[in-house]
């Protein structure tokens, strides 16, 4: 069946923002789909919040509007365009939920919308528990059995049916707590009880205990013929009990016969026709009883997914590329395989070799979040490694985590070595309760002895694995063996298969280190295996296992004594070499680096290819952009090292190499590989570590009389107290070298800096110093992004903090242009910008932050790179920075590129960061220094208040039109507050407060409601929370010490969903967005009308300069 | 537990390429043709399919062994293949159906395996050059221009009549259905049916496809290559079918000519080597394929519904449509290359297919097939 002539225009759904569960994987796929329909010449309509994206640039589709998810602004849109089609299997949950929502309310049917890729039907069967568990009785299939039981009396009986073990999991519970895993009887009685009574709605759901059994997952394509393909298989290397997203994952299954993986084969088709996903991909998830093989069905996603991306990386086959070509009518057979070019996607594809993928969690951002893994996802991204053995693979996976580990085991940091002291108890108690580290104890258990068999008992891990990093374990102690008697040691044959076995030349020169009393570094092993001539082969991923020959030059590395096959590229005429550059990427997103940074990377691949260069990426994310074979014109999907950078640089001789567009990742990666002769491009070393080193950058600011707040660099805590005794209290103290603020403190007294201390300096040294700043109190916080050709420099946009400095500024929302600054700040803010650029020299991009007191300015850092935001301001002024930044890099000067003026939009945009609190239950929300958010999302509106609006409830945020709004402020914003009630009064919302914020409201004249604190009794404060009476709650915390009943409210905000703002700076722009929605309903307008108003406002301008 | 020492291999090939690797499972010589295969899983039925006769298979799953052996997932009662390459022979095998270890299992047939050497290059080697001898040796001493003097002047495998080897010597009964829980069989089977009585030539049959049919409803009666077709006959079975097998159906006289006296006279049902031997009989010629299909992942359309099914697959020879006649129609084609799948007669009640419709290993989308058989012998019984 060829391509459906009735569909003209079809509206995609986006996944908005990133949160934990919901990352870049879903601007791959949308990405893929919007080029793939295009392409076939549909007229795209997109629709997503998020400005981070590949997806929402002008050039992906027809119509981008950057505007929230829900279903009113999407049903709106809809009006507008009059799509013939919605495609929501592309966008995530979010997509989903939006879709059905819209079918709900009559909008599809309304404006004849028909849903392709999933109907309706589908996606309830495959989402309702119950519909769910009926489908797969009819096709035969058996799921983990459940009851619901509302008293003890059901649970017993429940009991009876599902027998023991079971899983107990109380419904709505406060902090998701309660609930557990019952062995005997009584353990059941005891969890009931207090399950029951811990939940909301006295509701628990008994099921049939399968933790421990195997889980695996099948990706499925189906198209309109019913021809069903399965694209790749994967094993969780963590048994059941683990989320999929926290399990460490392997591709291809690697412990199943053919007779089981056949069956769980058929079974998966059997799914996706009985859910009755007619066209596009699914993700079907399996336990297996590893004593019986007795197989389960975890669940069903009728749409592409995190997976989806992992198996499409794995694989070579792009999944969503071909799920948006299947919903438009092809069929698998009428598609062709991109990668050998001649076969057709109708087919399985094979690999011939083994994938790993290693989950990137962010505990050190949330130290008092449980880090139990369980089966609520917890990690924020994931890197994937390919080499030809689980061992290579699996080693290179950890070392691309950028956690500071080189491999597995040789760690000089890890916690548990040496294994003095230990008691078995304790190693068995990590084998069994999963965390983050849990890949650490199983060494440590390996070193103590313990056998694979007692390991497995005590994790479920299957032996097949844990035999395998035994074997790395067994071949540590032979390097062991050997470094005592120094790198000589090391003969071509140990050499080569150490390195097939994956270990690095780092965890070589550890050993060598820790072995022998000599210094020796991973160059010194680098520059001895080269001489052995051992270097790594490069491999093509290919779909076919090598049976056909393949045109995509996507490559991993290997060492084995065999063949490379990278073809560089050449000049179609004439036969010669082009310039390659190479783009290093960003590595697994993790809170402070994410998907801004990819955007980056993935522009300059399309900008230099389009130039004519040969473009390389390096990256080791399997959810990005980036890493698609079709972004640049090789990609190598390989850790982020210097050993493994270094080897790709020897094998394809660069032109150039990109660090600034990958975030730190890169940017850390920049002096070894310049001191190894390798050619950076863009702003030089030099001046990226005059930036990031305190002293060479006061210096600078100095020289150029830019003040600073008055600081420090300490090593010692002596020095530390020696700073804040010229400085003054409170000042802000992080280590240098980090993103995201990580471990970021505004600090008030000497205790607490003391504690400060003893908790994140204690590996300080000259090298690695802690800044001390002063801290500057109530400032505006301003970031700005700046373009330089190395002679000229240009303001990329100028965005003002809506919350006060002190809060990361990841973590703030910011509005551009600014909208309370003075044209006259605006102005000597762009002067100091460009006189810094100039005098860094910046080639490329550079971003700037600074804190406005008063009328005082305030630098605070720049970073000679690309930003968190530039593809926010890019999306705002309707130029892409990013590519800019790397044609000058190449040589390009600002003139050239066009960009020689700032832009300044007449419309608004505001920034909104989204947080993963949800999913750390009893973390305090309370915003700081140390970034937390995962994502952000944009709101564009003629004015302030509507974008702010409109980025609120992007962000998910349910702004309230009635209901009561619960005040309660820190003294110093007793004054303040006043105004903003009476903004709230006269918006129709009631106001509730304690006593002491009432009585500063009464006082002035404003009607409020007194509720009592939580000791005082009920009910109180979380009483309206959980009663849902409660629709807004603005408690700003005090800055030194914490009230008693404020963590609460706001954990408990988290629970029921309440929105809980703060400051007060976010409260009255709130405030603002409410009135906007209150005087009128919010307009949808696309990117693209922006950007076209603001060329033509340019020419105008121009004309008029010219005229005058 | 102490991990196998494993001897030091070398791996030769004519075009004068030596590996060094390491040695598991028999140790002695072996040489054999070197062919492919990309399944991901199943080396244990690969191992014991017949149809590999005379050749040295590469696997390109670079893990193997990992779930170990067991009796059940055995196509027939030995090894036949003459030697087994892989990127990693697996130590300790996980899989509560495993009875045995992979290396251990073919210490007791008596076939060697190298591990440890680039399979890909390999791979890469045969798509471009096509079939090649190869030799495994643990003798790390005669010089490498030796190795490769004595791979080049062994005889080919390829021209022998591996039929006659791996056939049964005597008819026998064959009664066994599928015994595995974990088994698969055709949507048909499940209906009760009255069984019928077939004879099925043994040219190297798998025992999937005897279990297969058993399911299906079949009585079967395994008869040798050799056998005449009016001895078949005599048997006045209800259907015959022609089974797999190694080697390249152009030599296989006796069974064209058993093959021409049985069709338009009872239904016959052909698989892989079967399906070439009744080409022959149509008139058409076969050819040696430059590389050939061995894996599970073969894209195949039924013309007559045209939906597509993944398949199993393992032939170095097919094909080639030129000499059909108009009364036999193309009825599966492959869509990576377009080679002929599956015939069948306008008129008689005959067919065949290229693959493997009973998996093992492989998907089982095909199974169908078994049921049209049945079908068909229904349809003749019923006019």
């Amino acid at each position: 069946m060829p391509r459906r002539q009735d569909l003209k225009s079809i509206l995609v759904i986006g996944s908005g923002p990133i949160v934990i569960g919901q990352a870049c994987e879903f601007d791959y796929s949308g990405t893929q789909a919007c080029k793939a329909l295009r392409e076939d010449g549909f007229r795209i309509i997109l629709v997503n919040s998020n400005p981070a994206t590949i997806m929402t640039d002008p050039e992906t589709a027809d119509r981008t509007y950057v505007e929230p998810i829900t279903p009113e602004v999407v049903a709106k849109i809809i009006e507008k365009e009059r799509p013939d089609a919605v495609l929501p299997t592309l966008g995530g949950q979010t997509a989903l939920n939006c879709a059905m929502k819209l079918a709900d309310m009559g909008v599809l049917a309304k404006f004849g919308v028909e849903m392709i890729g999933a109907t309706r039907d589908a996606i309830q069967k495959a989402e309702g528990r119950q519909e769910f568990r009926e489908a797969m009785a009819n096709c035969e299939l058996e799921v983990c059995r459940s009851r619901l039981a509302y008293s003890m009396d059901d649970a017993r009986e429940a009991l009876a049916d599902i027998g023991l073990p079971c899983v107990i999991r109380p419904g709505f519970t406060l902090g998701g707590t309660g609930g557990g895993i019952a062995y005997n009887t009584e353990e059941f009685e005891a969890i009931c009880r207090d399950g029951l009574d811990q939940s909301m709605n006295h509701e628990l759901l008994i099921e049939e205990s399968i933790v421990g059994w195997k889980e695996f997952e099948l990706e499925v394509m189906r198209d309109a013929k019913d021809n069903v393909v399965i694209i790749c298989s994967i094993e969780n290397f963590d048994a059941m009990g683990v989320h999929t997203g926290d399990s460490i994952t392997v591709a291809p299954a690697q412990t199943l016969t053919d007779r089981e993986y056949q069956l769980m084969r058929d079974a998966a088709i059997r799914v996706i026709r009985e859910i009755g996903v007619d066209t596009g991909g699914s993700n079907v998830q399996f336990a297996i009883d590893p004593k019986s093989g007795r197989m389960i069905v975890i669940e069903m996603n009728p749409r592409v997914s995190r997976s989806s991306a992992l198996a499409s990386k794995a694989t070579g086959f792009p999944i969503a590329k071909m799920a948006a070509k299947l919903a438009v009518g092809y069929t698998l057979d009428e598609i062709q395989n991109d990668i050998t070019k001649v076969t057709p996607a109708s087919f399985e594809p094979t690999i011939d070799y083994c994938v790993v993928k290693f989950p990137r969690w962010a505990f050190e951002k949330f130290p008092t979040a449980d880090q139990t893994l369980t089966t609520q996802m917890k990690s924020v991204g994931e890197v994937m490694a390919i080499g030809r053995t689980f061992k290579e693979s699996m080693q290179k996976a950890l070392r691309s985590l950028e956690t500071g580990r080189i491999g597995y085991g040789t760690i000089p940091t890890v916690p548990h070595t040496p294994l003095d002291g230990l008691e078995v108890e304790e190693i068995r108690s990590h084998l069994a309760t999963p965390r983050p580290d849990r890949i650490d104890w199983l060494r440590t258990a390996m070193l103590q002895g313990m056998s694979v068999a007692e390991i497995y008992e005590y994790t479920g891990i299957d032996p097949w694995f844990l035999d395998q990093l035994m074997e790395l374990i067994e071949h540590e102690s032979l390097i062991a063996e050997r470094a005592r008697s120094g790198l000589g040691a090391f003969d071509a044959t140990f050499l080569r298969e150490t390195k097939s076995l994956g270990f690095s030349d780092r965890q070589i020169a550890a050993s060598l280190c820790n072995e022998s009393d000599t210094e020796v570094t991973e160059w010194d092993v680098r520059e001895h295996r080269k001489s052995l001539g051992i270097l790594p082969n490069y491999k093509l991923v290919d779909t076919c296992a090598a049976e056909f020959e393949s045109y995509t030059p996507y490559y991993y590395s290997t060492y084995e004594d065999g063949e490379d096959e990278v073809q560089l590229c050449v000049e179609a005429d004439s036969g010669v070499k082009k310039q390659h550059v190479m783009v290093l990427g960003g590595g697994p997103n993790r809170i402070g680096q994410g998907i801004e940074f990819d955007y980056c990377c993935v522009h300059a691949a399309f900008t230099l290819s389009e130039l004519g260069y040969a473009t390389v990426m390096v990256n080791s994310n399997p959810e990005t952009v980036s890493t698609d074979f079709d972004t640049s014109d090789m990609l190598f999907f390989e850790p982020l090292t210097h050993e493994d950078v270094l080897n790709i640089v020897d094998r394809i001789d660069p032109h150039g190499i990109i660090v600034q567009f990958g975030g730190q990742t890169p940017l850390n990666l920049a002096r070894g590989l310049k001191d190894a002769g390798a050619p950076l491009v863009g702003t030089s070393v030099e001046s990226i570590e005059t930036a990031e080193d305190r002293d060479l950058f006061s210096k600078v600011c100095d020289e150029l009389g830019i003040a600073q707040p008055p600081n420090g660099m300490a090593t010692t805590f002596e020095q530390a107290r020696a700073i804040t005794d010229r400085v003054g209290f409170p000042v802000v103290v992080r280590p240098s070298f980090v993103l995201g603020g990580r471990a970021m403190e505004i600090v008030y007294d000497h205790q607490s800096l003391e504690s400060y201390w003893k908790r994140h300096a204690q590996n300080a040294s000259d090298d690695r110093p802690i800044l001390v700043d002063k801290f500057v109190e109530g400032a505006i916080e301003v970031d700005v992004d700046a373009l330089g050709d190395g002679r000229n420099y240009v303001i990329g946009g100028v965005m003002e903090h809506i919350e006060e400095a002190g809060i990361h500024s990841g973590d703030s929302s910011c509005s551009m242009p600014p909208y309370t600054l003075s044209d006259g700040m605006v102005a000597e803010i762009c002067d100091v910008t460009q006189r810094l650029a100039a005098r860094l020299g910046v080639v490329g991009l550079m971003n700037v932050q600074y804190a406005i007191q008063g009328s005082r300015l305030y630098i605070l850092e720049a970073n000679p790179r690309a930003s968190r935001t530039v593809p926010f301001v890019s999306k705002v002024i309707g130029r892409p920075l990013a590519k800019m930044a790397a044609r000058a890099m190449l040589g390009a000067t600002l003139e050239e590129l066009g960009m020689t003026e700032q832009i300044v939009p007449d419309h608004f945009s505001v920034k909104a960061p989204v947080f993963p609190f949800n999913k750390f239950r009893g973390v305090d929300t309370v915003l700081g220094p140390e970034m937390r958010s995962t994502g952000e999302v944009m709101g564009i509106d003629r004015n302030f208040g509507a974008a702010f609006a409109k980025a609120q409830l992007g962000a998910g945020i349910d702004l309230p039109k009635d209901g009561a709004v619960f005040l309660s402020v820190r003294d110093e914003d007793k004054r303040f507050v006043i105004q903003h009630a009476a903004r709230l009064h006269n918006l129709g919302l009631k106001l509730v407060a304690t006593h002491g914020t009432a009585r500063a409201l009464r006082n002035s004249g404003i009607p409020v409601e007194q509720v009592f604190k939580i000791h005082e009794g009920r009910p109180h404060v979380l009483d309206l929370i959980k009663n849902r009476e409660v629709r807004l709650i603005i408690n700003t915390p005090s800055g030194r010490l914490e009230r008693s009943d404020d963590r609460l409210i706001r954990s408990s905000a988290v629970t029921f969903k309440v929105p809980c703002i703060t400051t007060l700076a976010a409260a009255a722009a709130t405030i603002q967005g409410l009135e906007c929605m209150r005087s009128s309903s919010l307009d949808v307008v696309p990117l693209q009308d922006y950007h076209g108003e603001m060329a033509a406002s340019a020419v105008a301008k121009a004309q008029a300069r010219e005229r005058s | 537990m102490k991990r196998p020492d494993r001897k030091p291999a070398r791996l030769v090939l004519e075009d004068g390429t030596v590996l060094q690797g390491r040695s598991f499972g028999a140790s002695r010589d072996s040489i054999g043709e070197l062919v492919f295969n990309t399944s991901i899983t199943g080396y244990q039925e690969i191992l014991t399919d017949p149809s590999y006769r005379g050749q040295t298979v590469l696997l390109t799953q670079p893990h193997i062994g990992n779930y170990g052996v067991n009796s059940e997932d055995e196509e027939s009662s030995k090894i036949w293949l003459s030697g087994l390459i892989v990127r990693e022979a697996c130590a300790r095998a996980s899989n509560f159906r495993s009875g045995g270890d992979l290396s251990e299992y073919l210490v007791q047939h008596g076939v060697p395996g190298i591990e440890r050497v680039d399979t890909r290059m390999l791979t890469r080697r045969v798509r471009s050059a096509g079939a090649l001898k190869v030799l495994l040796t643990e003798d790390m001493d005669t010089t490498a221009e030796a190795l490769v003097e004595k791979v080049r002047s062994a005889p080919s495998t390829s021209d022998e009549d591996h039929v006659r080897i791996v056939s049964t010597p005597e008819a026998v009964t064959w009664t066994k259905g599928h015994e595995s829980p974990f088994a698969a069989t055709s949507p048909g089977s499940l209906v009760e049916q009255p069984r019928r009585a077939i004879v099925a030539y043994d040219f190297g049959a798998k025992r999937n496809i005897l279990r297969s049919l058993v399911a299906s409803g079949f009585d079967l009666t395994v008869v040798p290559a050799t056998t005449p077709f009016e001895a078949v006959l005599e048997r006045n079975p209800d259907g015959v079918f022609l089974s797999n097998g190694p080697g390249d159906p152009a030599v296989l006289d006796y069974a064209v000519a058993a093959a021409k006296g049985l069709v338009g006279k009872v239904p016959v049902f052909g698989i892989c080597l079967g399906h070439q031997i009744l080409a022959q009989v149509f008139g058409a010629k076969t050819f040696k394929m430059k590389f050939g299909h061995h894996g599970g992942n073969q894209p195949v359309m039924d013309l007559t519904t045209e939906k597509v099914e993944i398949t199993s697959q393992n032939h170095s020879f097919a094909v080639d449509p030129e000499h059909l006649p108009d009364s036999v129609e193309v009825t599966h084609r492959n869509l990576n290359d377009h080679t002929v799948e599956g015939l069948r007669h306008r008129e008689l009640p005959v067919f065949s297919v290229q693959y493997h419709p009973e998996a093992a290993p492989g998907p089982h989308d095909s199974l169908y097939l078994f049921d049209r058989f049945r079908d068909l012998i229904e349809g003749v019984r019923g006019s």
